[in-house]
């Protein structure tokens, strides 16, 4: 067994677990996976915890009174277009077609931007109600729910921005087209739990 | 301007603290002026402060938990001493209010900054090695893993000198933790410290599970792999799982506390209990996320010191992965007393129950490998040996709590303490003590010095004894945890006598500090070479210390105990793939994004802590402007040369390999 070169390429039929050290882009890409489940986790808890506190309105507002169900269905229709776009861009990326990237990523970017805007106008309206996060532990875990998905929202529009200021400065090279699909990732995640809010909090809405 | 922060924060008023604080800044003082004194400073900001080097990084998480396991070990001096002494009328020497703060550090720091940094100080330092391969999947990170752990370690010694700690125990449970009833910011510093290691720890487990899923020697299937890489990634899984439980909870107790939501306040619908199911979905896996990596650590050291390969091996993969799904199914025994039914406490109980069976799968699986194995009595096997006697005893007193209706009358008794140090101390500290002792000569390349090594052990085996065995009596008359005097006099012989347990085990720690003098005044003569131990995994078959790059050639794995198998086929002892030629390789270069991020990160969190917002943008700006500069460096690997490998190579052979 010490003359095994390993050099050569093993053979194609031995299980990928035999077949030594991946790829540094399947790396990339699997790291960041875990992280989006650990991501999910949090959402889990936060999920959890508004399910315990959704009735706790302390003689507050309730969810049925509080939402507006054809704005949050617009938001609804910006993030999830906005995830088409995404992909879009992504494929631009992956031709290596810098203009179509740019174009992609900057609609993305707008529907995106629109989702915060519509969320900041419904949060706005809220509070100058009385119906901020302190006036009752049913508001707290809504807010906290829909603001962190708000905040990765935030998060992956700076992202975002990093990467189209990355195509410009570095082009599109191997780091570069990891940290575009692992960014993609994570905006389709978005997604996912956005869909979890709009079902469980929106229509759930007692 | 500056928040909360006025000179009434540093207490000058208590001796004890200040003296305690004068002493560990004079020692810092002294350390400090010494490497600047030697010029030192380059040579320890380029090959540790910036290094990537998984061992490096391994070593450093090591040296972290010894340092700590001194502080939170005086905090158990002084509240065994308090104890020994406030019996009757007697008031003992710490006003109540310390000594809660006392306890709370205790738990804390133990937990969160001895035994994590430990265990991961362990699975960094080996897992690479044990894989055949040349760093973790992403190095970088690691580093930044590292730093913030201790950024967290630094701001929870911080609270000795600027302000208070937490006096809410080392779960903060609420509503005592809550704004309303700890108004000041002790639990403010638990909450940013634990937030900022919490990430590294929550980074540090992505990394190391990809590491062990993606990145692993040619031929090495999942069932070639050595058991403590199995338990590491059990451990690891339960961290990606478990730690955002963690983060979400204690983001939750923040906004209570900052921003007046109503989470779990006594009041407009907050719900206290809910905290207590969420830190505990944490808090058991937690228990095994710090375990099982010291059941890999036996595994390792059984089937090395009995010179057989170990006994039932995917028995004992099994039992891993069995406990890391378990482990999610039994948190709500550690609050029995909630009042949630007979049917929920039932469920729980027999899950705990049943919990216990892989474990005991992996106790005879250690006892069949040691049955007719060439048996070398060395300090590893010690920890190995005791820790069965002594974790066995945990284990039947945990089953014993199983039962709602027993655990009812024990819950919050010094017999739950009892059970827990018996696990704690007995599982996880035997293991990591042996881990240590096991791959110390690979770090260094040296032995750590035998007698004392056995002397340690020693004072640590009785000194349990002597320390917890009391305690289950106590807990049994009535004694219950967290009290700062009690008036019974009946019970003052036992706290008298786990006094005296207490002083064997800062006698053994004692002994750890001299016996890292000796060994290393002695390290010319202890030399070894790459396998002191007659090792049967990859570490033993690459010099000791390994050079930066472990394997200059991929190891090619034909079956478990990879490096036993090698030593068994004619050709000898290499570390396989000989026949390769060399090539240059690629390494990670030293980066400093880790220790700067940490350093924003302990700006932010003590801005935080004493609500200074201006500090806290600054902190935050300066992680943001760090983590843009991480990502336009293009210049992140070195190259190491064929030349260097061979000259390396060349200048091993030549120092002589002693056996």
């Amino acid at each position: 067994m010490n003359s095994v070169n390993q050099a050569l390429p093993l053979p194609a039929e031995l299980p990928l677990s035999f077949r030594g050290p991946a790829p540094v882009r399947t790396v990339a890409g699997f790291g960041f996976w875990l992280f989006l489940l650990s991501d999910i986790v949090i959402f889990g808890v936060l999920f959890a915890a508004y399910a315990v506190l959704s009735g706790e309105t302390a003689g507050g507002p309730t969810g049925a009174s509080l939402f507006d169900r054809k704005h949050v269905l617009i938001e609804t229709a910006c993030l999830l277009v906005s995830s088409v776009t995404c992909g879009f861009a992504l494929l631009a990326a992956q031709r290596t077609e810098k203009l179509a990237t740019y174009f992609w990523l900057a609609a993305t970017f707008a529907l995106g931007a629109l989702f915060l805007s519509l969320e900041a106008s419904e949060f706005s309206a809220m509070i100058a109600n009385g119906a901020g996060p302190s006036r009752s532990a049913f508001l707290s875990a809504f807010f906290t729910l829909v603001g962190t998905h708000g905040l990765h929202v935030s998060a992956g529009l700076a992202w975002l921005f990093v990467m189209v200021l990355q195509i410009a400065t570095l082009g599109f090279q191997p780091m570069v087209g990891r940290r575009l699909f692992c960014f993609a990732l994570f905006w389709h995640a978005l997604d996912i739990v956005w869909v979890g809010v709009f079902t469980i909090v929106y229509l759930g809405a007692r | 301007m500056l928040g909360k922060l006025n000179w009434s924060a540093i207490p000058f008023d208590q001796p004890i603290v200040m003296i305690a604080s004068g002493t560990v800044g004079a020692i810092i003082f002294l350390i400090l002026a010494l490497v600047t004194f030697k010029g030192w400073w380059p040579y320890l900001w380029r090959e540790w402060i910036t290094s990537v080097d998984h061992k490096r990084i391994g070593v450093m998480y090591m040296i972290l938990a010894l340092v700590m396991l001194v502080r939170g070990f005086s905090d158990a001096m002084m509240m065994r001493s308090q104890l020994a002494l406030a019996a009757g009328g007697a008031a003992g020497y710490l006003p109540p209010e310390h000594y809660n703060q006392i306890f709370s550090a205790h738990g804390t720091i133990m937990i969160f900054f001895v035994a994590m940094p430990f265990v991961a100080g362990l699975m960094n330092f080996a897992v690479p090695l044990q894989l055949g391969v040349r760093d973790v999947a992403f190095p970088v990170l690691n580093s930044l893993s590292f730093w913030l752990t201790a950024a967290g370690v630094l701001l929870v010694n911080l609270s000795l000198v600027v302000g208070e700690f937490s006096r809410t125990g080392w779960l903060a449970y609420p509503p005592l933790s809550e704004i309303a009833f700890s108004p000041g910011v002790g639990v403010d510093y638990y909450l940013w410290s634990l937030q900022i290691s919490g990430v590294g720890s929550l980074l540090s487990g992505i990394n190391l599970t990809t590491t062990i899923l993606k990145l692993r020697a040619p031929g090495m299937g999942y069932r070639r792999m050595p058991v403590f890489c199995w338990t590491a990634l059990a451990s690891n899984l339960l961290i990606v799982a478990a730690f955002p439980v963690l983060t979400a909870t204690f983001a939750m107790l923040l906004l209570d506390r900052y921003c007046d939501f109503h989470f779990f306040t006594t009041e407009l619908g907050g719900n206290a209990m809910m905290y207590i199911n969420l830190i505990w979905l944490w808090g058991h896996p937690e228990v095994y996320i710090l375990i099982l990596p010291a059941f890999g650590v036996f595994s390792e050291v059984v089937a090395t010191f009995s010179g057989k390969p170990l006994f039932g091996y995917r028995s004992m993969v099994m039992a891993t992965m069995v406990i890391c799904v378990l482990s999610f199914m039994v948190w709500l025994h550690h609050f029995f007393t909630m009042g949630a039914g007979a049917n929920v406490n039932g469920f729980f109980g027999i899950m705990t129950m049943i919990i216990a069976v892989p474990t005991g799968v992996k106790i005879f699986n250690w006892l069949f490998t040691l049955y007719g194995g060439r048996i070398r009595f060395s300090v590893p096997l010690y920890w190995a040996l005791g820790f069965m006697v002594t974790f066995v005893i945990g284990g039947m007193t945990g089953v014993l709590m199983a039962i709602p209706p027993a655990d009812f009358v024990v819950h919050n008794s010094l017999f739950l303490i009892a059970h827990f140090h018996n696990t704690v101390i007995g599982g996880v500290v035997f293991g990591v003590m042996a881990g240590y002792t096991y791959w110390f000569p690979k770090a260094f390349g040296f032995k750590l010095n035998e007698r004392i090594g056995k002397a340690i052990f020693w004072c640590w085996f009785f000194g349990f004894y002597g320390a917890f065995m009391p305690l289950y009596a106590l807990g049994l008359m009535g004694a219950t945890r967290r009290m700062q005097h009690y008036s019974n006099l009946d019970w003052q012989p036992f706290m008298l006598a786990a006094l005296g347990g207490a002083c064997l085990i800062l006698l053994g720690i004692v002994l750890t500090v001299v016996q890292l003098v000796v060994s290393i005044r002695a390290r010319h003569r202890n030399r070894v070479g790459a396998d002191p131990w007659n090792g049967r995994t990859l570490e033993w078959s690459i010099p000791s210390p390994p050079p930066a790059w472990n394997f200059a050639r991929l190891p090619v794995v034909v079956g478990t105990d990879a490096f036993w198998a090698m030593k068994q086929s004619p050709a000898g002892s290499g570390p396989g793939g000989e026949g390769a030629p060399l090539e240059a390789l690629h390494l990670p270069r030293g980066n400093p994004t880790g220790v700067f991020t940490a350093f924003f990160a302990v700006i932010t969190g003590f801005a935080l802590i004493w609500h200074i917002w201006w500090m806290a943008a600054l902190g935050l700006l300066g992680v943001l402007v760090v983590g843009l500069r991480q990502a336009w460096r293009t210049d992140s690997e070195v190259t190491v040369l064929v030349e260097e490998i061979v000259a390396f190579e060349r200048r091993h052979a030549k120092q002589g390999v002693p056996a």
